[in-house]
Protein backbone atom coordinates (compact mmCIF):
# COMPACT_ATOMS: atom_id res chain seq x y z
CA UNK A 1 0.00 0.00 0.00
CA UNK A 2 1.11 3.36 -0.82
CA UNK A 3 1.79 6.37 1.69
CA UNK A 4 -0.71 8.64 1.71
CA UNK A 5 0.74 10.77 4.32
CA UNK A 6 4.87 11.46 4.56
CA UNK A 7 6.23 13.31 7.77
CA UNK A 8 9.28 13.53 6.93
CA UNK A 9 12.25 15.22 10.21
CA UNK A 10 9.72 17.52 11.00
CA UNK A 11 10.70 19.74 13.64
CA UNK A 12 8.53 22.67 15.05
CA UNK A 13 10.53 25.95 17.40
CA UNK A 14 8.63 28.40 19.20
CA UNK A 15 9.82 31.44 20.12
CA UNK A 16 8.30 32.23 23.95
CA UNK A 17 8.25 35.66 24.42
CA UNK A 18 8.99 36.26 28.35
CA UNK A 19 6.79 39.07 28.12
CA UNK A 20 5.29 39.77 24.47
CA UNK A 21 6.18 42.84 22.60
CA UNK A 22 3.81 44.21 20.16
CA UNK A 23 4.04 47.76 20.05
CA UNK A 24 6.23 49.43 18.20
CA UNK A 25 7.95 51.63 20.91
CA UNK A 26 8.95 48.89 23.47
CA UNK A 27 10.43 46.40 19.85
CA UNK A 28 12.88 49.82 19.69
CA UNK A 29 13.43 50.02 23.00
CA UNK A 30 14.05 46.32 23.40
CA UNK A 31 15.97 46.47 20.44
CA UNK A 32 18.80 49.24 21.64
CA UNK A 33 19.03 47.63 24.94
CA UNK A 34 19.52 43.99 23.18
CA UNK A 35 17.21 42.72 25.53
CA UNK A 36 14.84 41.69 22.30
CA UNK A 37 16.00 38.00 23.56
CA UNK A 38 13.23 34.67 23.28
CA UNK A 39 13.29 31.46 24.95
CA UNK A 40 13.33 28.73 21.99
CA UNK A 41 10.66 26.48 22.31
CA UNK A 42 10.87 22.80 20.73
CA UNK A 43 7.26 21.62 20.34
CA UNK A 44 8.38 18.66 17.77
CA UNK A 45 11.56 17.53 17.03
CA UNK A 46 12.64 15.08 14.12
CA UNK A 47 9.39 13.52 13.52
CA UNK A 48 8.97 10.98 11.07
CA UNK A 49 6.58 8.67 10.05
CA UNK A 50 4.25 7.87 7.03
CA UNK A 51 0.66 7.04 7.60
CA UNK A 52 -0.34 4.17 4.82
CA UNK A 53 -3.90 4.82 3.04
CA UNK A 54 -7.04 3.55 4.95
CA UNK A 55 -4.81 3.03 7.86
CA UNK A 56 -6.55 4.65 11.24
CA UNK A 57 -3.87 6.25 12.73
CA UNK A 58 -3.98 7.68 16.31
CA UNK A 59 -1.93 9.67 18.44
CA UNK A 60 -1.39 9.18 22.10
CA UNK A 61 0.67 11.41 24.55
CA UNK A 62 0.22 13.70 27.36
CA UNK A 63 -0.74 18.09 27.54
CA UNK A 64 1.50 19.47 25.57
CA UNK A 65 3.14 16.40 24.20
CA UNK A 66 2.87 17.99 20.75
CA UNK A 67 0.34 16.57 19.46
CA UNK A 68 -2.00 19.25 18.40
CA UNK A 69 1.31 20.95 17.14
CA UNK A 70 1.70 18.27 14.96
CA UNK A 71 -1.95 17.76 13.45
CA UNK A 72 -1.53 21.57 12.72
CA UNK A 73 1.24 21.06 10.62
CA UNK A 74 -0.29 18.57 8.54
CA UNK A 75 -3.23 20.23 7.90
CA UNK A 76 -1.45 23.46 7.02
CA UNK A 77 -2.31 25.51 9.62
CA UNK A 78 1.08 26.03 10.77
CA UNK A 79 4.26 25.48 8.92
CA UNK A 80 6.90 23.37 10.36
CA UNK A 81 10.31 25.43 11.07
CA UNK A 82 12.14 22.58 9.37
CA UNK A 83 11.38 18.88 7.73
CA UNK A 84 8.22 18.51 5.21
CA UNK A 85 5.34 17.40 5.10
CA UNK A 86 3.50 15.31 1.86
CA UNK A 87 -0.34 14.33 1.64
CA UNK A 88 -1.05 13.11 -1.52
CA UNK A 89 -5.35 13.66 -1.06
CA UNK A 90 -7.79 16.09 -0.16
CA UNK A 91 -6.98 17.07 4.02
CA UNK A 92 -10.35 17.62 5.82
CA UNK A 93 -9.37 19.01 9.61
CA UNK A 94 -11.59 18.52 12.49
CA UNK A 95 -9.67 20.55 14.34
CA UNK A 96 -12.77 22.84 15.55
CA UNK A 97 -15.36 22.75 14.87
CA UNK A 98 -17.41 26.02 13.04
CA UNK A 99 -14.55 27.75 12.74
CA UNK A 100 -15.62 30.54 10.41
CA UNK A 101 -19.06 30.31 11.89
CA UNK A 102 -20.12 34.95 11.40
CA UNK A 103 -22.44 34.66 14.74
CA UNK A 104 -24.52 37.24 13.06
CA UNK A 105 -25.60 35.22 10.56
CA UNK A 106 -28.21 32.57 10.03
CA UNK A 107 -27.47 28.45 10.08
CA UNK A 108 -28.49 28.27 6.16
CA UNK A 109 -26.03 31.00 5.45
CA UNK A 110 -23.73 29.73 7.71
CA UNK A 111 -23.51 26.27 6.00
CA UNK A 112 -22.65 27.77 2.54
CA UNK A 113 -19.92 30.08 3.98
CA UNK A 114 -18.51 27.35 6.23
CA UNK A 115 -18.65 24.77 3.10
CA UNK A 116 -16.31 27.43 1.23
CA UNK A 117 -13.84 27.97 4.42
CA UNK A 118 -13.34 24.29 4.05
CA UNK A 119 -12.42 24.12 0.33
CA UNK A 120 -16.27 23.15 -1.17
CA UNK A 121 -17.28 23.94 -4.11
CA UNK A 122 -20.80 25.67 -4.76
CA UNK A 123 -22.37 22.77 -6.30
CA UNK A 124 -21.01 20.94 -3.78
CA UNK A 125 -23.23 22.29 -1.30
CA UNK A 126 -26.00 23.06 -2.88
CA UNK A 127 -26.23 19.18 -3.80
CA UNK A 128 -25.51 18.27 0.05
CA UNK A 129 -27.52 20.50 1.73
CA UNK A 130 -30.62 18.75 2.36
CA UNK A 131 -28.34 15.73 3.91
CA UNK A 132 -26.33 18.87 5.86
CA UNK A 133 -29.53 19.44 7.99
CA UNK A 134 -31.29 16.39 8.17
CA UNK A 135 -27.72 14.89 9.65
CA UNK A 136 -27.57 18.28 12.39
CA UNK A 137 -31.66 17.84 13.07
CA UNK A 138 -31.57 21.84 13.16
CA UNK A 139 -34.60 21.96 10.34
CA UNK A 140 -36.47 24.22 12.72
CA UNK A 141 -33.95 26.75 13.34
CA UNK A 142 -32.53 27.10 9.82
CA UNK A 143 -33.62 30.75 9.85
CA UNK A 144 -31.97 31.94 13.22
CA UNK A 145 -28.57 33.44 13.47
CA UNK A 146 -26.44 31.34 15.65
CA UNK A 147 -25.73 33.46 18.16
CA UNK A 148 -29.03 31.93 19.68
CA UNK A 149 -27.84 28.75 19.36
CA UNK A 150 -26.50 26.38 21.84
CA UNK A 151 -22.71 25.72 22.25
CA UNK A 152 -23.92 22.06 21.22
CA UNK A 153 -26.26 22.98 18.28
CA UNK A 154 -23.73 25.05 16.65
CA UNK A 155 -21.12 21.56 17.07
CA UNK A 156 -23.25 19.52 15.80
CA UNK A 157 -23.56 21.91 12.74
CA UNK A 158 -20.13 21.94 12.58
CA UNK A 159 -19.36 18.70 12.68
CA UNK A 160 -21.88 17.91 9.88
CA UNK A 161 -20.40 20.00 7.60
CA UNK A 162 -16.82 19.22 7.76
CA UNK A 163 -18.12 15.09 7.35
CA UNK A 164 -20.39 15.69 4.40
CA UNK A 165 -18.36 15.50 1.31
CA UNK A 166 -15.63 12.39 1.51
CA UNK A 167 -12.25 13.71 2.28
CA UNK A 168 -8.96 11.72 1.35
CA UNK A 169 -7.59 12.01 5.02
CA UNK A 170 -9.79 13.58 8.23
CA UNK A 171 -7.69 14.85 10.73
CA UNK A 172 -9.90 14.11 14.04
CA UNK A 173 -8.89 16.17 17.09
CA UNK A 174 -10.44 15.58 20.41
CA UNK A 175 -14.07 16.20 18.79
CA UNK A 176 -16.17 13.45 19.30
CA UNK A 177 -17.47 14.22 22.32
CA UNK A 178 -20.21 17.28 21.18
CA UNK A 179 -23.16 17.29 21.83
CA UNK A 180 -25.56 14.29 23.56
CA UNK A 181 -24.68 10.50 23.75
CA UNK A 182 -26.89 9.94 21.13
CA UNK A 183 -25.63 12.73 18.47
CA UNK A 184 -21.90 11.25 19.66
CA UNK A 185 -23.02 8.08 18.72
CA UNK A 186 -24.17 9.39 15.30
CA UNK A 187 -20.42 10.88 15.00
CA UNK A 188 -18.78 7.59 15.90
CA UNK A 189 -20.93 6.23 13.23
CA UNK A 190 -20.37 8.56 10.48
CA UNK A 191 -16.39 7.99 11.00
CA UNK A 192 -16.79 4.37 11.21
CA UNK A 193 -18.66 4.61 7.36
CA UNK A 194 -15.71 7.32 6.18
CA UNK A 195 -13.26 5.01 7.96
CA UNK A 196 -14.73 1.80 5.85
CA UNK A 197 -15.47 4.11 3.10
CA UNK A 198 -11.34 4.24 2.72
CA UNK A 199 -10.70 7.46 3.72
CA UNK A 200 -7.29 7.71 5.99
CA UNK A 201 -8.59 9.27 9.75
CA UNK A 202 -5.29 11.23 11.75
CA UNK A 203 -6.77 11.08 15.40
CA UNK A 204 -5.55 12.55 19.40
CA UNK A 205 -7.75 11.96 21.81
CA UNK A 206 -7.03 11.04 25.43
CA UNK A 207 -9.37 7.98 25.50
CA UNK A 208 -7.80 5.23 25.52
CA UNK A 209 -10.38 3.24 24.85
CA UNK A 210 -11.82 4.94 21.37
CA UNK A 211 -8.38 4.57 20.57
CA UNK A 212 -8.12 1.06 21.09
CA UNK A 213 -11.27 0.70 19.27
CA UNK A 214 -10.81 2.42 16.24
CA UNK A 215 -7.06 2.41 15.25
CA UNK A 216 -5.06 0.11 13.65
CA UNK A 217 -1.28 2.07 14.42
CA UNK A 218 -0.63 4.17 16.83
CA UNK A 219 2.07 7.20 18.17
CA UNK A 220 3.14 7.94 20.89
CA UNK A 221 4.35 11.41 21.42
CA UNK A 222 6.52 12.49 24.49
CA UNK A 223 7.47 16.02 24.99
CA UNK A 224 8.24 16.22 21.41
CA UNK A 225 10.16 13.04 20.73
CA UNK A 226 8.65 10.21 19.13
CA UNK A 227 8.84 7.36 22.01
CA UNK A 228 6.83 4.66 20.50
CA UNK A 229 5.39 3.80 17.03
CA UNK A 230 3.82 0.70 15.77
CA UNK A 231 0.44 -1.35 16.57
CA UNK A 232 -2.22 -0.36 18.45
CA UNK A 233 -1.86 -3.34 21.12
CA UNK A 234 1.63 -2.43 22.01
CA UNK A 235 1.63 1.14 21.74
CA UNK A 236 -1.48 1.44 24.08
CA UNK A 237 -0.04 -0.87 26.44
CA UNK A 238 3.17 0.64 26.94
CA UNK A 239 1.83 4.28 27.13
CA UNK A 240 -0.77 3.31 30.13
CA UNK A 241 2.37 1.34 31.93
CA UNK A 242 4.32 4.18 31.52
CA UNK A 243 2.19 7.23 31.78
CA UNK B 1 2.94 31.08 -10.71
CA UNK B 2 0.44 28.54 -12.04
CA UNK B 3 0.59 26.68 -8.57
CA UNK B 4 -0.73 30.34 -7.03
CA UNK B 5 -3.56 30.89 -9.55
CA UNK B 6 -4.91 27.04 -9.63
CA UNK B 7 -4.58 27.57 -5.58
CA UNK B 8 -6.44 31.04 -6.05
CA UNK B 9 -8.57 29.63 -8.42
CA UNK B 10 -9.93 27.06 -5.46
CA UNK B 11 -10.78 29.87 -3.45
CA UNK B 12 -12.54 32.38 -5.21
CA UNK B 13 -15.94 30.39 -4.39
CA UNK B 14 -15.00 31.33 -0.69
CA UNK B 15 -13.40 34.68 -1.29
CA UNK B 16 -17.59 35.41 -3.03
CA UNK B 17 -19.12 34.24 0.34
CA UNK B 18 -17.03 36.18 2.21
CA UNK B 19 -17.76 39.56 0.48
CA UNK B 20 -21.63 38.40 0.44
CA UNK B 21 -21.42 37.57 4.50
CA UNK B 22 -19.78 41.12 4.96
CA UNK B 23 -22.97 43.09 2.91
CA UNK B 24 -25.20 41.01 4.73
CA UNK B 25 -24.31 41.90 7.66
CA UNK B 26 -23.44 45.51 7.25
CA UNK B 27 -27.04 45.99 6.21
CA UNK B 28 -28.80 43.62 8.70
CA UNK B 29 -31.34 45.45 10.59
CA UNK B 30 -31.15 48.42 8.91
CA UNK B 31 -34.73 49.73 7.28
CA UNK B 32 -32.99 51.34 4.22
CA UNK B 33 -30.19 48.89 3.85
CA UNK B 34 -27.90 48.93 1.03
CA UNK B 35 -29.67 52.53 0.28
CA UNK B 36 -27.11 54.27 2.83
CA UNK B 37 -24.51 53.52 0.95
CA UNK B 38 -25.81 56.00 -1.39
CA UNK B 39 -27.33 58.50 0.97
CA UNK B 40 -24.98 58.75 3.09
CA UNK B 41 -22.50 60.04 0.37
CA UNK B 42 -25.26 62.45 -0.31
CA UNK B 43 -25.72 63.74 3.30
CA UNK B 44 -21.89 64.19 3.86
CA UNK B 45 -22.06 66.16 0.70
CA UNK B 46 -24.53 68.11 2.03
CA UNK B 47 -22.81 69.06 5.35
CA UNK B 48 -19.37 69.73 3.48
CA UNK B 49 -21.10 71.88 0.62
CA UNK B 50 -23.29 74.03 3.53
CA UNK B 51 -19.65 74.61 5.47
CA UNK B 52 -17.29 75.48 2.87
CA UNK B 53 -19.94 77.24 0.31
CA UNK B 54 -21.09 79.86 2.80
CA UNK B 55 -18.83 79.85 5.71
CA UNK B 56 -15.60 79.40 3.79
CA UNK B 57 -16.28 81.25 1.30
CA UNK B 58 -15.25 78.73 -1.55
CA UNK B 59 -15.53 79.11 -5.49
CA UNK B 60 -15.41 75.98 -7.24
CA UNK B 61 -17.88 75.09 -10.13
CA UNK B 62 -20.15 72.43 -8.95
CA UNK B 63 -19.21 71.99 -6.00
CA UNK B 64 -21.42 68.66 -4.42
CA UNK B 65 -20.16 66.95 -7.89
CA UNK B 66 -16.54 68.44 -6.96
CA UNK B 67 -16.55 67.20 -3.37
CA UNK B 68 -18.46 63.72 -4.25
CA UNK B 69 -16.35 62.41 -6.76
CA UNK B 70 -13.26 63.24 -4.74
CA UNK B 71 -14.47 61.87 -2.15
CA UNK B 72 -15.70 58.86 -3.40
CA UNK B 73 -12.78 57.71 -4.50
CA UNK B 74 -10.70 58.88 -1.23
CA UNK B 75 -13.23 57.16 0.51
CA UNK B 76 -13.09 53.86 -0.99
CA UNK B 77 -8.85 53.68 -0.79
CA UNK B 78 -9.79 54.61 3.18
CA UNK B 79 -12.61 52.10 3.85
CA UNK B 80 -10.63 49.35 2.00
CA UNK B 81 -7.27 49.41 3.47
CA UNK B 82 -8.57 50.21 7.24
CA UNK B 83 -11.01 47.26 7.08
CA UNK B 84 -7.98 44.98 5.11
CA UNK B 85 -5.24 46.25 7.81
CA UNK B 86 -7.33 44.74 10.74
CA UNK B 87 -8.65 41.86 8.44
CA UNK B 88 -5.94 39.32 9.38
CA UNK B 89 -6.11 40.09 13.09
CA UNK B 90 -9.87 40.03 12.99
CA UNK B 91 -10.03 36.48 11.02
CA UNK B 92 -7.83 35.05 14.06
CA UNK B 93 -9.98 32.88 15.18
CA UNK B 94 -10.30 30.94 11.60
CA UNK B 95 -6.36 31.50 10.76
CA UNK B 96 -5.79 29.14 13.42
CA UNK B 97 -8.26 26.51 12.68
CA UNK B 98 -7.86 25.87 8.78
CA UNK B 99 -5.61 26.41 5.87
CA UNK B 100 -6.83 28.92 4.10
CA UNK B 101 -4.55 31.13 2.18
CA UNK B 102 -3.92 34.09 4.01
CA UNK B 103 -4.01 37.17 1.47
CA UNK B 104 -7.93 36.01 1.03
CA UNK B 105 -8.45 38.07 3.81
CA UNK B 106 -7.06 41.84 3.01
CA UNK B 107 -7.97 41.04 -0.67
CA UNK B 108 -11.55 40.33 0.34
CA UNK B 109 -11.53 43.41 2.17
CA UNK B 110 -10.72 45.56 -0.35
CA UNK B 111 -12.93 44.41 -2.92
CA UNK B 112 -15.97 44.28 -0.05
CA UNK B 113 -15.13 48.02 -0.52
CA UNK B 114 -14.96 47.99 -4.05
CA UNK B 115 -18.46 46.99 -4.19
CA UNK B 116 -19.72 49.24 -1.70
CA UNK B 117 -18.09 52.05 -3.70
CA UNK B 118 -19.72 50.81 -6.65
CA UNK B 119 -23.37 51.22 -4.62
CA UNK B 120 -21.98 54.97 -3.25
CA UNK B 121 -21.25 55.70 -7.17
CA UNK B 122 -25.02 55.79 -8.02
CA UNK B 123 -25.22 59.04 -5.48
CA UNK B 124 -22.58 60.81 -8.21
CA UNK B 125 -25.64 60.03 -11.02
CA UNK B 126 -28.76 61.08 -9.01
CA UNK B 127 -26.71 64.47 -8.50
CA UNK B 128 -25.32 64.50 -12.33
CA UNK B 129 -29.31 64.35 -12.51
CA UNK B 130 -29.84 66.92 -9.92
CA UNK B 131 -28.31 69.99 -10.43
CA UNK B 132 -28.98 69.43 -14.88
CA UNK B 133 -24.37 68.15 -15.21
CA UNK B 134 -23.61 67.51 -18.86
CA UNK B 135 -22.00 64.34 -19.18
CA UNK B 136 -20.72 62.64 -21.91
CA UNK B 137 -19.42 59.39 -23.34
CA UNK B 138 -16.33 59.71 -21.73
CA UNK B 139 -17.33 59.77 -18.23
CA UNK B 140 -17.78 55.92 -19.52
CA UNK B 141 -13.76 55.45 -18.66
CA UNK B 142 -14.78 55.97 -15.03
CA UNK B 143 -14.06 52.41 -14.07
CA UNK B 144 -9.89 52.98 -15.20
CA UNK B 145 -9.36 55.44 -11.82
CA UNK B 146 -11.29 52.97 -9.64
CA UNK B 147 -9.38 50.08 -10.88
CA UNK B 148 -6.31 51.82 -10.64
CA UNK B 149 -7.32 52.49 -6.72
CA UNK B 150 -7.99 49.11 -5.90
CA UNK B 151 -4.81 47.83 -7.41
CA UNK B 152 -2.75 50.24 -5.17
CA UNK B 153 -5.17 49.51 -2.15
CA UNK B 154 -4.78 45.95 -2.17
CA UNK B 155 -1.01 46.15 -2.01
CA UNK B 156 -1.62 49.19 0.78
CA UNK B 157 -3.79 46.44 2.29
CA UNK B 158 -1.43 43.84 2.33
CA UNK B 159 1.31 45.73 4.28
CA UNK B 160 -0.92 47.17 6.68
CA UNK B 161 -2.06 43.63 7.60
CA UNK B 162 0.78 42.02 7.91
CA UNK B 163 2.58 45.07 10.23
CA UNK B 164 -0.73 45.17 12.28
CA UNK B 165 -0.30 41.81 13.12
CA UNK B 166 3.28 42.29 14.74
CA UNK B 167 2.83 46.03 15.81
CA UNK B 168 -0.24 47.07 17.05
CA UNK B 169 0.13 50.62 17.02
CA UNK B 170 -0.47 50.41 13.02
CA UNK B 171 -3.79 51.00 13.50
CA UNK B 172 -3.84 53.89 15.95
CA UNK B 173 -1.55 55.63 14.12
CA UNK B 174 -3.51 54.85 10.67
CA UNK B 175 -6.57 56.56 11.39
CA UNK B 176 -4.93 60.18 11.98
CA UNK B 177 -2.56 59.31 9.13
CA UNK B 178 -5.83 58.78 6.98
CA UNK B 179 -7.03 62.02 8.03
CA UNK B 180 -4.23 63.80 7.25
CA UNK B 181 -3.81 61.76 3.71
CA UNK B 182 -7.55 63.19 3.17
CA UNK B 183 -6.21 66.96 3.49
CA UNK B 184 -3.30 65.96 1.44
CA UNK B 185 -5.55 65.11 -0.82
CA UNK B 186 -7.54 67.88 -3.37
CA UNK B 187 -11.05 66.23 -1.84
CA UNK B 188 -12.34 69.04 -0.68
CA UNK B 189 -10.45 72.34 -2.03
CA UNK B 190 -9.20 72.65 -5.70
CA UNK B 191 -5.72 72.08 -6.96
CA UNK B 192 -5.07 75.37 -7.68
CA UNK B 193 -5.33 76.90 -4.18
CA UNK B 194 -2.03 75.21 -3.51
CA UNK B 195 1.27 76.99 -3.56
CA UNK B 196 4.01 75.86 -5.88
CA UNK B 197 5.83 73.94 -3.00
CA UNK B 198 2.53 71.66 -2.08
CA UNK B 199 2.27 71.02 -5.98
CA UNK B 200 5.50 69.50 -5.79
CA UNK B 201 4.72 67.29 -2.62
CA UNK B 202 1.47 66.63 -4.35
CA UNK B 203 3.97 64.48 -7.05
CA UNK B 204 4.12 62.03 -4.42
CA UNK B 205 0.71 61.23 -3.57
CA UNK B 206 -0.71 58.32 -5.44
CA UNK B 207 -4.39 59.81 -4.35
CA UNK B 208 -4.15 62.63 -6.08
CA UNK B 209 -3.76 61.24 -9.56
CA UNK B 210 -6.53 58.95 -8.99
CA UNK B 211 -9.27 61.48 -7.87
CA UNK B 212 -7.40 63.95 -10.62
CA UNK B 213 -7.95 60.95 -13.22
CA UNK B 214 -11.79 60.19 -11.88
CA UNK B 215 -12.84 64.11 -12.26
CA UNK B 216 -10.94 64.04 -15.45
CA UNK B 217 -13.26 61.59 -17.30
CA UNK B 218 -16.52 61.81 -15.09
CA UNK B 219 -16.50 65.85 -15.00
CA UNK B 220 -14.59 67.22 -17.47
CA UNK B 221 -14.22 64.99 -20.68
CA UNK B 222 -10.83 64.53 -20.60
CA UNK B 223 -8.90 61.45 -20.72
CA UNK B 224 -5.25 61.66 -19.14
CA UNK B 225 -2.63 61.41 -21.21
CA UNK B 226 -0.12 58.18 -21.46
CA UNK B 227 2.41 59.95 -19.51
CA UNK B 228 -0.31 60.16 -16.53
CA UNK B 229 -1.76 56.50 -17.25
CA UNK B 230 1.76 55.31 -16.77
CA UNK B 231 2.26 57.37 -13.40
CA UNK B 232 -1.23 55.55 -11.90
CA UNK B 233 0.30 52.46 -13.16
CA UNK B 234 3.37 52.68 -11.92
CA UNK B 235 1.68 53.42 -8.35
CA UNK B 236 -0.79 50.65 -8.54
CA UNK B 237 1.68 47.96 -9.27
CA UNK B 238 4.89 48.76 -6.98
CA UNK B 239 2.31 48.83 -4.26
CA UNK B 240 0.60 45.70 -5.26
CA UNK B 241 4.16 44.01 -5.90
CA UNK B 242 5.86 45.60 -2.53
CA UNK B 243 2.26 44.12 -0.90
CA UNK B 244 2.88 40.54 -1.86
CA UNK B 245 6.43 40.66 -1.64
CA UNK B 246 6.21 41.85 2.56
CA UNK B 247 2.81 39.66 2.97
CA UNK B 248 4.34 36.66 1.60
CA UNK B 249 7.93 37.26 3.55
CA UNK B 250 5.96 37.94 7.01
CA UNK B 251 3.08 35.15 6.64
CA UNK B 252 3.99 32.02 8.07
CA UNK B 253 4.89 33.75 11.26
CA UNK B 254 1.28 35.50 11.63
CA UNK B 255 0.04 32.44 13.64
CA UNK B 256 2.30 32.79 15.97
CA UNK B 257 1.27 36.42 17.08
CA UNK B 258 -2.47 36.06 16.26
Amino acid sequence: MDNIIEVKNVTMKFNMAKEKVDSLKEYFIKLVKKQLMFDEFIALENISFNVKRGDVFGIVGLNGSGKSTLLKIISRILKPTSGSVICNGSVSPLIELGAGFDIDLTARENIFLNGSVLGYTKKQMSDKFDEIVEFSELQDFLDVPIKNFSSGMVARLGFSIATITKPDILIVDEILSVGDFLFQQKCEKRIEDLMSDGTTVLMVSHSLNQIRQLCKNVLWLEKGHMKMIGGVQEVCDAYENNA
Amino acid sequence: MNKYLVNFYHYVHLLQNLIVRDLKVKYRRSVLGFLWSILNPLLMMLVITAVFQNIFRMNIDNFPIYYLTGSLIFNFMSEATSLAMTSVLSSASLIKKVYIPKYIFPLEKCLFAFVNMLFSSVAVIIMFFVLHYKITWMALLFFVPMIFTLIFSIGLGLILSAADVFFRDIGHLYSVWITAWMYLTPVIYPMETLTAGMKNIMKFNPMFYYVDYFRQVVMYNNIPGLNFNLICFAFSFAFLFLGLLIFKLKQDKFILYI
